[in-house]
């Protein structure tokens, strides 16, 4: 993530697992992180501020904006591994390391020329079951993360597999605009 | 019922100053107004009992406005002075205006937001809309007896920047101390969530008359939280009156029309629509001024027919907002109706066949809005009663981009991010020796800048010239809880700020604000530099009452000096306040906002952690 906290002011050198009172792993309950950002939200949110002097509306910006970045990144299994990886001191070189099986590259590949025919062509059916598959897929591949993160501290391989959800996340957001030109 | 109160956190009302404050639904075909009276959410009708305010503003050559009801039977009289529907101008341009060759006005196009030649002069939708909303306000002032401490106005979902900062300018320019900007299904979802105390996933289709916007909501515990939302800022009621004008035009054969006749015809075409609704068939019989005649039967087949793309638009967006909320139909406990729009049977049948459920239409989808945005206003003004303790949590519709080199979009923030959100990205130099840069902001969804909407440019100047590639700027990007933007830039390796000089594209700038500002108090012969004073006098009180609180709940977290350094300029300011001097007030303010900025920090921290310590959030105070 690009976005970096020293800008603002308020103490924020809890990291976004402390932040939302979460354990410092991988596998997350969902549930559970809905209602801790709800409950801190319902806390900092600028609404509670309104009657408040600037100082305390402009910290209750900040407080919730941070929130909100830390739910946002945890939310995103990918995002999360990432994060993760890094407050683990463990660098996970997604933009130098472009490295990847080239058996995986050729697949992905032919598999978006598959997608961008199939819009061409509005072939609605043929999106949706790339769609269902490809969200198999992504599925499978969070839980290797939490296998290789939590369980066998495998950070490399974590990291290894991180770049490759990265390729299926954009190929689903590819589909997904497909599937939505189609429809409309 | 002797219950305690125990003040909020950030908050600090005695129980018996009740501020006033309204909610008000700016619609594109009515306004309403609406206030909370004894736990209650109320609206408030005119002196003749009209709960509606036509959004209908007649310009007259004495330099009189004429709005609502007053302006209405102009429409087809003076059609050129008489604005109609003109939220559906609010930050656009000239090309972005549908069937504008059907619109009676002499539009001024000088880039920018589109404007209107009357008989009183120029003006601009910003205006126009500040005049519905002065109305608004003085029904307001006049019901509630005294003055507004705020307001809510409610906004669709799908506006985008320039529309959403268009709106609360009008409302400056109206005198309105504006609390939030509110989208209206969210504040529909209020309205409907706190009657029932619903729990569970929502969808809040609302079809107004000139925007549609579709809402996925998650309703837990009080908390209001916007999953997607979804729409077309241009897709209402008008549409389907312009589809049954456009039948009536050809299935009568009619010659091109005078303005009046086009008018006169867009009235009968909206009638045939609204009877339709109660009724299998409508009759259409028009006499012209042209000398024609119109002896049509619009059947609801027809309508269905001749509607049915614009049906199948609200779906589209309805399937993509639930998919970005990552859920199925299956999932959505309910669907709550909204705007006078669905009352046609064929949004009502579409809807319930989608979700597959009846949609639920228990609320007045004329007023809804309008008594969510009171709810809300209620709140934020500080009037919250006990078990009265909700938050809304929502999102951006669109999402923010900058251009980048050969006219495309870098995604910053991406839509349905929720608000408050900021985001980062950094920049470079192209040149040896560039001082200065140009940045584009846009919003919306493609990858190409010409199909996304240009909201503002920026010039950063005072780049430290270095060899290409070397400066690093740090463009934030921040989104309030108004859903509005604000960009900021760094040079990182220096620490140069660069000045940022904004254009906004849709927009109006500070400038011409002011301006109107200027001539509508030299008009209604209100002294603005008086407002402006005791505009600032309540403000000040009211960060001298907030503090006060605060320094008796949690005083102890300061040492004795910190507290001693506080108490003095809230003396200051105290010993200003009621003096008509403008600037010591401001200084004082600004020097009492300095001094208690770390008290403010401590505070926030203690209470965040107290809540991370397990305690319940109600049993945390400031």
């Amino acid at each position: 993530m690009s976005f970096e906290n020293s800008t603002l002011r308020p103490d924020f050198s809890a990291d976004h697992f402390a932040l939302l009172d979460l354990p410092r792993q991988q596998a997350l309950n969902g549930d559970e992180l809905g209602q801790k950002f709800r409950s801190l939200q319902a806390l900092v949110h600028p609404d509670r501020y309104v009657q408040a002097g600037d100082a305390q509306q402009r910290l209750a910006m900040q407080w919730a904006t941070r929130v909100n970045e830390a739910c946002q990144i945890l939310k995103s299994p990918g995002k999360r591994a990432l994060y993760l990886l890094t407050l683990l001191g463990f660098d996970p070189q997604v933009e130098s390391n472009t490295a990847m099986p080239v058996a995986f590259l050729m697949q992905q590949m032919e598999l978006r020329e598959n997608v961008m025919a199939a819009r061409a062509a509005g072939d609605e059916a043929f999106l949706e079951a790339a769609h269902a598959t490809l969200c198999r897929d992504v599925a499978e591949s969070h839980q290797q993360l939490i296998e290789l993160i939590d369980h066998q501290h495998d950070y490399t391989a974590a990291a290894d597999l991180v770049r490759k959800l990265m390729f299926q996340e954009k190929l689903l957001h590819e589909i997904n605009d497909a599937l939505e030109a189609v429809t409309s | 019922m002797a219950l305690l109160q125990i003040a909020e956190p950030g908050e600090s009302v005695a129980p018996h100053q009740h501020r006033l404050a309204i909610g008000i639904d700016l619609g594109t075909t009515n306004s309403l107004v609406a206030t909370v009276r004894s736990g209650m959410s109320v609206v408030l009708s005119d002196e003749k009992g009209h709960p509606l305010l036509p959004s209908v503003v007649r310009y007259t050559a004495d330099g009189n406005v004429g709005v609502g009801y007053a302006a209405e039977p102009w429409k087809s009289l003076d059609p050129k002075n008489t604005i109609v529907s003109v939220k559906r101008f609010m930050g656009r341009g000239r090309a972005d205006i549908a069937h504008s060759e059907t619109l009676p006005y002499d539009f001024v196009d000088a880039g920018g937001m589109v404007k209107i030649k009357t008989v009183a002069g120029i003006k601009s939708p910003v205006e126009v809309s500040a005049e519905i909303l002065k109305t608004l306000r003085l029904r307001g002032e006049a019901a509630l007896g005294g003055e507004l401490t705020g307001a809510v106005i409610t906004v669709p979902a799908y506006f985008d920047d320039a529309q959403r900062q268009a709106t609360k300018d009008a409302a400056q320019l109206a005198g309105l101390h504006v609390l939030r900007l509110l989208n209206e299904p969210t504040a529909a979802a209020i309205a409907y969530g706190l009657d029932n105390a619903a729990e569970g996933i929502y969808a809040i289709f609302d079809l107004g008359g000139g925007t549609f916007d579709i809402s996925i909501l998650r309703l837990a515990k009080g908390i209001f939280e916007v999953l997607s939302t979804g729409g077309d800022s241009a897709l209402g009621g008008d549409d389907f009156d312009h589809r049954v004008f456009c039948w009536i035009i050809a299935e009568a054969g009619l010659k091109p029309l005078s303005l009046r006749d086009t008018r006169l015809l867009q009235g009968h075409a909206r009638e045939a629509k609204e009877y339709l609704s109660q009724h299998g068939e409508a009759p259409i019989t028009v006499k012209l001024s042209s000398g024609e005649y119109v002896d049509l039967v619009l059947t609801t087949d027809i309508f269905t027919e001749i509607t049915r793309t614009l049906v199948q638009k609200t779906l589209s967006a309805t399937k993509k907002a639930l998919r970005d909320a990552g859920l199925t139909i299956a999932e959505v406990r309910g669907v709550v109706m909204v705007g006078g729009s669905t009352r046609m049977p064929q949004i009502q049948h579409a809807v319930g066949e989608f979700f597959k459920q009846e949609p639920l239409n228990n609320l007045d989808p004329d007023k809804v809005v309008a008594l969510g945005a009171a709810m809300q206003a209620n709140l934020l003004a500080g009037n919250r009663a006990a078990g009265d303790d909700w938050l809304l949590l929502d999102v951006i519709p669109l999402s923010l981009g900058l251009e980048t080199m050969g006219g495309l979009v870098e995604k910053v923030i991406p839509r349905n991010s929720t608000i408050p959100v900021a985001r980062a990205q950094e920049f470079t130099t192209f040149k040896d020796g560039q001082t200065a840069m140009s940045i584009h902001v846009v919003q919306g969804e493609r990858d190409l800048v010409s199909v996304c909407r240009s909201l503002a440019r920026f010039e950063l100047r005072g780049i430290p010239p270095m060899v290409a590639g070397a400066a690093r700027i740090r463009v934030t990007f921040q989104v309030d809880a108004d859903g509005l933007l604000a960009v900021s830039a760094r040079e990182q390796t220096t620490g140069h700020e660069a000045r940022i000089e904004v254009k906004p594209s849709y927009g109006l700038t500070d400038n011409e604000i002011s301006e109107m500002l200027k001539e509508s108090f030299s008009h209604a012969r209100e002294d603005a530099s008086l407002r402006a004073l005791r505009e600032m006098q309540v403000e000040a009180k009211r960060l001298l009452e907030a503090i006060r609180s605060a320094l008796i709940s949690s005083g102890g977290i300061l040492s004795v000096d910190e507290r001693a350094r506080i108490e003095v300029a809230m003396g200051h300011l105290q010993s200003v306040v009621d003096s008509d001097d403008r600037p010591a007030i401001d200084a004082a303010m600004k020097a009492l906002n300095d001094a208690t900025d770390e008290f403010a920090a401590r505070r926030m921290n203690q209470s965040v952690q107290q809540a991370l310590a397990g305690k319940n959030i109600d049993q945390v105070t400031l």
